[in-house]
């Protein structure tokens, strides 16, 4: 708000008290010839932290061990008669009780999990992006209704009834999709009243004003005028939801609850903890799946901290602060030692 | 060529402390005409109603009572979907008003497309770099491609201004075109505004607290006090002889370096303020008080004595 370089203009002392000029007041900034303003969603990308690319690394690897691992390991399923055998050449994670190779079951397993994340964390942000942004922008009543309705679920506590509603559907109709429905219905009310509070913000300033003078449909109010201003938290509400997706359906499957037509990392803890891996010291069967779900959730929350960058700049300041800090630090101790 | 009557504006607003409900009556009977190539200036305190008027103006709220015709030369009414593409406003804010997410471009294209005075992007984008070289933000094709974090305050305001005009609108509302800008460059956004209403034949109302400015750029000044015209008459008149004791408090409020020591001092204001009696209206085409319940019938009476004599 403090650009005023541009619009310098000299007020002449004349004769007869100060004499305006009317020189050209708006000349443009100088900017390097060829140059075009940086696209919009530029504006969106958080900046390359050394967190961020950890982030995004972690991201990257649980990823292709989901969606490229199956093809390169064996069924998941077959039995050996080498049962519980520590990791080896032949098989690099071991083995369970029943001979089954771990790392062919790490792969199936991630993919399951990454399916549901996925799902639930699409379904969430799309529930709470129309009861959250679509009420507010509406107002009146039926903004009263869907807060009404997105309090009622944000009291409702989610894994009890979680737990009861995987218990009430018969186990052989109880698949991926019963549960991501599920998650997806107790996950969302959260998200709706923050993006309801933006939302509320957003609309009522003078840009969505001045769109809808010049006669926008409210569809394009919605979609165009508003929405990109909220993408940065949507973003970060379908990482928040993917994370609480995994671990909750992590939750579930280990007590026995989860999809009975899939295999996830949850599954393989169940069938772990079954399989007496703890007693037994089989660290191999264990240890993988509960890695890959804390890396997974650390590698997206190190983005979602970028995400919240984008949100409130004021973070981001508090960091190039610490840079220059730091930078200045070291240069006087480098002029010190030079001396 | 459009214009616009105005004829006893009222809007009251509820207000809700607790169980009790009170209405405000934000704007009181105001009649007036915005034609074509003149302006009229709104001239008032915070909360004298003058940004109520201009929010019923381009409907963004509805009267409680009263009229407000736009007819076109042949004296067609403007209704519906259309009304948009004769009126339109400049917001106060020009850091508020131009979303930050969107280019420039953007902001004066939507509204060309929306009221089809372009059809295809190439006509579109070569209009949006005409209307843009109209308001001075040279060189146009950088400034479309641009975003309004990239622009001083002057510049948003020029592209505000864009945008409304963009429609081919013949009525605009500028509230408080300038108040947020540099004081080195208001008076380059209000030339602006005078040379575009030369050009296109615009109607303006020219919302402002600023009586300077007010006098220089308009033809009529209205003075609101809360709510009610107390005030009104050619813009000379108004201001170098003002005859309601409002008026006169106006042009004390605003620092004159020839008058030093006597204002300053607060609670003068305050206290000149009690006797102030908005239940009359001084018009200085009629020469006489008028009293509110007149109002109607007095300003058109005026402005038929005004059409006249300026013919």
């Amino acid at each position: 708000m403090t650009n005023i370089g541009p619009d310098v203009q000299v007020a002449v002392e004349g004769p007869g008290g100060p004499v305006e000029t009317t020189a050209p007041t708006d000349a443009p900034e100088p900017r390097p010839a060829g140059t075009r303003a940086r696209p919009a969603w530029r504006m969106l990308l958080p900046t390359m932290t050394p967190w961020l690319a950890t982030g995004l690394v972690l991201i990257a690897g649980v990823v292709l061990l989901g969606v490229v691992g199956p093809y390169l390991v064996g069924d998941p399923d077959a039995i050996s008669d080498v049962g519980l055998a520590p990791p080896s050449a032949e098989h690099w994670l071991g083995t369970t009780q029943t001979g089954q190779d771990v790392l062919a079951q790490l792969a199936y397993a991630t993919r399951g999990s990454l399916q549901i994340g996925l799902m639930v964390g699409v379904l969430a942000t799309l529930l709470s992006a129309f009861f959250g942004i679509y009420g507010a922008y509406l107002g009146g009543a039926a903004d009263e209704g869907f807060s009404l309705l997105s309090n009622v679920f944000l009291v409702i506590p989610g894994l009890p009834l979680v737990i009861v509603i995987s218990g009430f559907v018969p186990r052989e109709s109880r698949g991926l999709w019963t549960i991501a429905v599920v998650l997806a219905l107790t996950s969302w009310a959260a998200s709706a009243r923050v993006l309801r509070a933006q939302t509320l913000s957003v609309r009522s300033r003078d840009y969505v004003a001045a769109s809808r003078l010049s006669g926008e449909k409210p569809w394009r109010v919605i979609g165009v005028e508003i929405l990109p201003n909220l993408l940065p938290v949507l973003a970060s509400q379908f990482v928040y939801a993917v994370i609480a997706a995994i671990l909750g359906e992590a939750g579930l499957s280990f007590l026995g609850l989860g999809a009975s037509n899939a295999s996830t990392l949850g599954t393989m803890l169940f069938y772990a903890q079954n399989g007496f891996a703890l007693p037994l010291g089989a660290w191999w069967w264990f240890v993988p799946p509960g890695l890959v779900i804390a890396l997974f959730g650390m590698g997206l929350s190190l983005v979602n901290f970028s995400i919240d960058e984008i949100i409130n700049p004021r973070l981001k300041n508090a960091r190039t602060a610490r840079r220059r800090a730091n930078a200045a630090r070291r240069a006087a101790r480098r002029t010190e030692a030079a001396r | 060529m459009t214009s616009v009557h105005v004829t006893n504006l009222t809007k009251d607003y509820g207000l809700r402390s607790g169980l009790r409900r009170s209405t405000l009556r934000a704007v009181d009977r105001v009649s007036f005409d915005l034609v074509p190539r003149r302006t009229v200036a709104l001239v008032g305190e915070s909360g004298s109603g003058k940004s109520t008027i201009a929010k019923l103006l381009t409907r963004m709220e509805k009267p409680t009572s009263g009229t407000i015709d736009v007819q076109l030369d042949d004296r067609t009414p403007v209704m519906g979907s259309v009304y948009q593409r004769h009126v339109q406003m400049v917001f106060q804010d020009p850091f508020a008003s131009l979303n930050p997410f969107h280019s420039v471009e953007h902001h004066v294209a939507r509204p060309l497309r929306i009221h089809r005075r372009t059809h295809d992007a190439a006509s579109t984008h070569a209009r949006v770099l005409e209307m843009l070289e109209r308001v001075n933000l040279h060189p146009a094709e950088d400034m479309a491609a641009r975003r309004p974090h990239e622009l001083s305050g002057g510049q948003r305001q020029r592209v505000a201004i864009a945008r409304a005009l963009a429609p081919g609108a013949q009525v605009l509302i500028a509230d408080e075109p300038v108040s947020m800008l540099d004081v080195s460059i208001r008076l380059g956004v209000l030339n602006l505004l005078g040379r575009l209403q030369r050009e296109d034949n615009l109607a303006v109302l020219y919302i402002t607290h600023d009586l300077a400015t007010a006098r220089h750029f308009s033809d009529e000044i209205l003075v609101l006090y809360r709510g009610r015209v107390v005030e009104r008459g050619p813009s000379d008149a108004v201001i170098l002889d003002p005859h309601h004791d409002y008026t006169r408090l106006l042009a004390m409020a605003a620092p004159d370096p020839d008058r030093v020591g006597s204002v300053g001092r607060e609670g003068d204001t305050a206290v000149a303020r009690d006797g102030i009696d908005n239940s009359v209206c001084y018009d200085h085409t009629l020469g006489a008080w008028v009293p509110i319940d007149e109002a109607e019938a007095a300003a058109r009476a005026a402005t038929a004595g005004g059409a006249r004599a300026g013919v």
